[in-house]
């Protein structure tokens, strides 16, 4: 029964979060939304850190260019969602071929402070460039988007919500099947033992220049949802704390899992929110002290992540039915 | 020519100051291999001492540095003991819990100190400008570059010429061999990361004048510092100095050359140097 249950568990799981805007009111589903844009985000790096093995920090610079052109195209009057998305993704995936060609010269901790000095880069850019990002202040509202040319502007916030749990379904559905693919498989491989990979053959720099340019599609598709479902794109989106917090979700989410990354996104901002929701006054700008603290918290009891204390189950149920036979 | 003269000297008093941080920095990563992303909020903490103790005298300035040296090697110290129970978990974690305690740390430090950026009272013979070929120069920065160049040729002396310092080196070769040859490995990473802390607590008050104490500063100290350790070489001091006085020099003089385009200058020196370099000498053995 349970078997059979599991291998449905992505119908379940979709089942339960497009039934949410039904049980809670209109604020959080529009928080939700935003979730989700943050959890497509965190699957780009879950891609990095998890799967090809490169910890970083610098996926919100394609998730800033997809989110900035995104505010710009609707601003010029492309107002259909689904493109804005397309055109978002590509910029992102454009820009990460670019630096990636210097980035993917480095392995693990250099890969990280690398990616720390790109995230670095990006929010001054975002601070800076005040003619296209509104500097400090943001960028300003942005027009509504529409589902197809002609069509009217989706401003229902449930409409909205049901779009990113869409566009957010898509993006983990393409990635789970990159990561089976052969693909995947090499990528991995490389991430175990790189100097094997080499000697047989395979070109790692190419294959993990090639999972770079693809994370940053997908962080660039993150940023044009985000736009979107949010209609106000600022530096605190893209700045550091926010790329630490991703990829404290990713390392809560189990590292390497996909679904598990949206998870971890889901679970941290919501726990953020109601955290500085029930402290009042108090938690007046103290989201990096909340951030802190789940950090510490998660590196020093979750070592495996939230997928971690799942190991814990089937190892009961095995010796069970060992005992049984 | 002239006008580049206090572009170059202001981007040497940067660059040594930067040598400073990014030294404990490679130090750790060295040695220990531990990726602290607490050293940026060290430095700051030396700079908030470096206001609370300095009262225009000698004697304030003095014990500014005293107390922020013990308290950068107290608080590296600390963190050596927090991350040894993840030495067999690689980089990430360490990156996810010093960030977190540097967090902590900054919102603590703001929430005694306010939000804004500080700048200490020096000693009087220090405070004043000087007339450099012509023209007037803040004497701290030149008295600055002075005791910088102190402290690195006194560092160097350690790192070449004695015991602690072959040892040390010793172990950014092969940590294996010299645990095996008798050195506590759990003894050398509490060092490190006191010594590493004190530098950075040091660097802090020095540099108080020049680039002062505030919330942001933790970080675009911490991200400059980390450009310079992948730039000269992860481990390498020599690596970090030279990196540290280009980097210096391109902020120095990048205003008048490149104007905006400064910071992007740092990052695409960065990104040069990744490509020409390639991953034999970089990455794989920093990996492990």
């Amino acid at each position: 029964m349970i078997a059979r249950l599991s291998r449905w568990w992505p119908v379940i799981l979709l089942a339960v979060l497009a039934a949410i805007p039904f049980t809670v009111d209109t604020w959080t589903v529009g928080t939700l939304s935003r979730t989700l844009a943050v959890g497509v985000l965190a699957i780009s790096v879950a891609l990095l850190t998890g799967i090809a093995g490169l910890p970083t920090l610098g996926q919100v610079a394609p998730y800033a260019v997809g989110a900035y052109l995104t505010v710009a195209l609707a601003a010029a009057g492309f107002s259909v969602g689904p493109m804005q998305l397309l055109l978002a993704a590509a910029a992102g995936a454009v820009f990460n071929a670019a630096i990636g060609a210097a980035v993917i010269r480095t392995r693990g901790a250099a890969f990280l402070m690398v990616t720390l000095a790109v995230c670095g880069l990006t929010e001054e850019v975002a601070q800076q460039w005040t003619s296209v990002t509104g500097g400090s202040d943001g960028t300003g509202w942005m027009p509504a988007f529409t589902l197809w040319w002609g069509g009217a502007d989706v401003t229902d916030k449930s409409t909205v919500y049901w779009y990113a749990l869409a566009v957010t379904a898509i993006a983990a559905a393409a990635m789970i099947a990159l990561n089976r693919s052969t693909a995947g498989t090499l990528v991995r491989a490389a991430r175990d033992d790189e100097l094997r990979m080499r000697a047989s053959g395979h070109r790692v720099g190419v294959l993990l220049w090639g999972t770079y340019t693809v994370a940053g599609a997908v962080a660039g598709l993150a940023g044009g949802l985000l736009a979107e479902v949010v209609r106000f794109v600022s530096p605190s989106d893209v700045d550091l704390s926010a790329s630490a917090l991703v990829l404290l979700a990713v390392v809560i989410g189990g590292t390497s899992s996909i679904v598990g990354a949206v998870l971890g996104a889901a679970v941290l901002l919501v726990m953020q929110d109601q955290i500085i929701t029930a402290l009042g006054d108090a938690a007046q700008g103290q989201a990096p002290v909340v951030l802190g603290a789940v950090a510490v918290a998660c590196v020093y009891l979750l070592p495996k992540g939230l997928s971690g204390l799942r190991e814990h189950l089937p190892r009961r149920r095995r010796s069970r039915r060992q005992e049984a036979a | 020519m002239d006008a580049y003269l206090l572009n170059v000297v202001n981007g040497v008093a940067y660059g040594l100051l930067l040598f400073t941080v990014a030294a404990g920095l490679t130090l750790a990563l060295g040695v220990a291999d531990v990726l602290n992303l607490a050293h940026g909020s060290l430095y700051v903490v030396g700079g908030y001492v470096a206001w609370a103790f300095t009262d225009g005298g000698w004697g304030g300035f003095v014990l500014a540095l005293l107390v922020a040296v013990a308290v950068g090697a107290l608080l590296g110290a600390g963190l050596s003991a927090a991350v040894a129970p993840l030495s067999k978990r690689g980089h990430l974690p360490q990156a996810l819990l010093t960030f977190g305690i540097s967090l902590l740390l900054i919102q603590a430090l703001v929430a005694m100190f306010g939000a804004d950026d500080l700048s200490p009272a020096m000693p009087a013979a220090l405070d004043g400008d000087v007339s450099l070929m012509g023209h007037r120069y803040p004497g701290y920065r030149l008295a600055f570059i002075g005791i910088a160049v102190v402290l690195a040729v006194a560092g160097w002396m350690i790192m070449s010429r004695t015991r602690v310092g072959a040892r040390v080196r010793a172990i950014v070769d092969d940590r294996d061999m010299v645990a095996c040859l008798g050195t506590n490995p759990r003894l050398v990473m509490v060092g490190v990361l006191a010594a590493s802390g004190a530098l950075a607590g040091l660097a802090g008050a020095l540099g108080s004048p020049i680039f002062g104490p505030g919330p942001t500063r933790a970080h675009d100290i911490m991200i400059t510092s980390l450009v310079i350790v992948v730039l000269g070489g992860l481990g390498s001091i020599p690596g970090a100095f030279v990196a540290a006085l280009v980097v210096g020099q391109i902020e120095g003089l990048g205003p008048l050359i490149a104007g905006d385009w400064t910071s992007y200058l740092v990052l695409g020196a960065m990104a040069v140097v990744l490509v020409v370099r390639g991953p034999r000498r970089l990455g794989l053995a920093a990996a492990r």
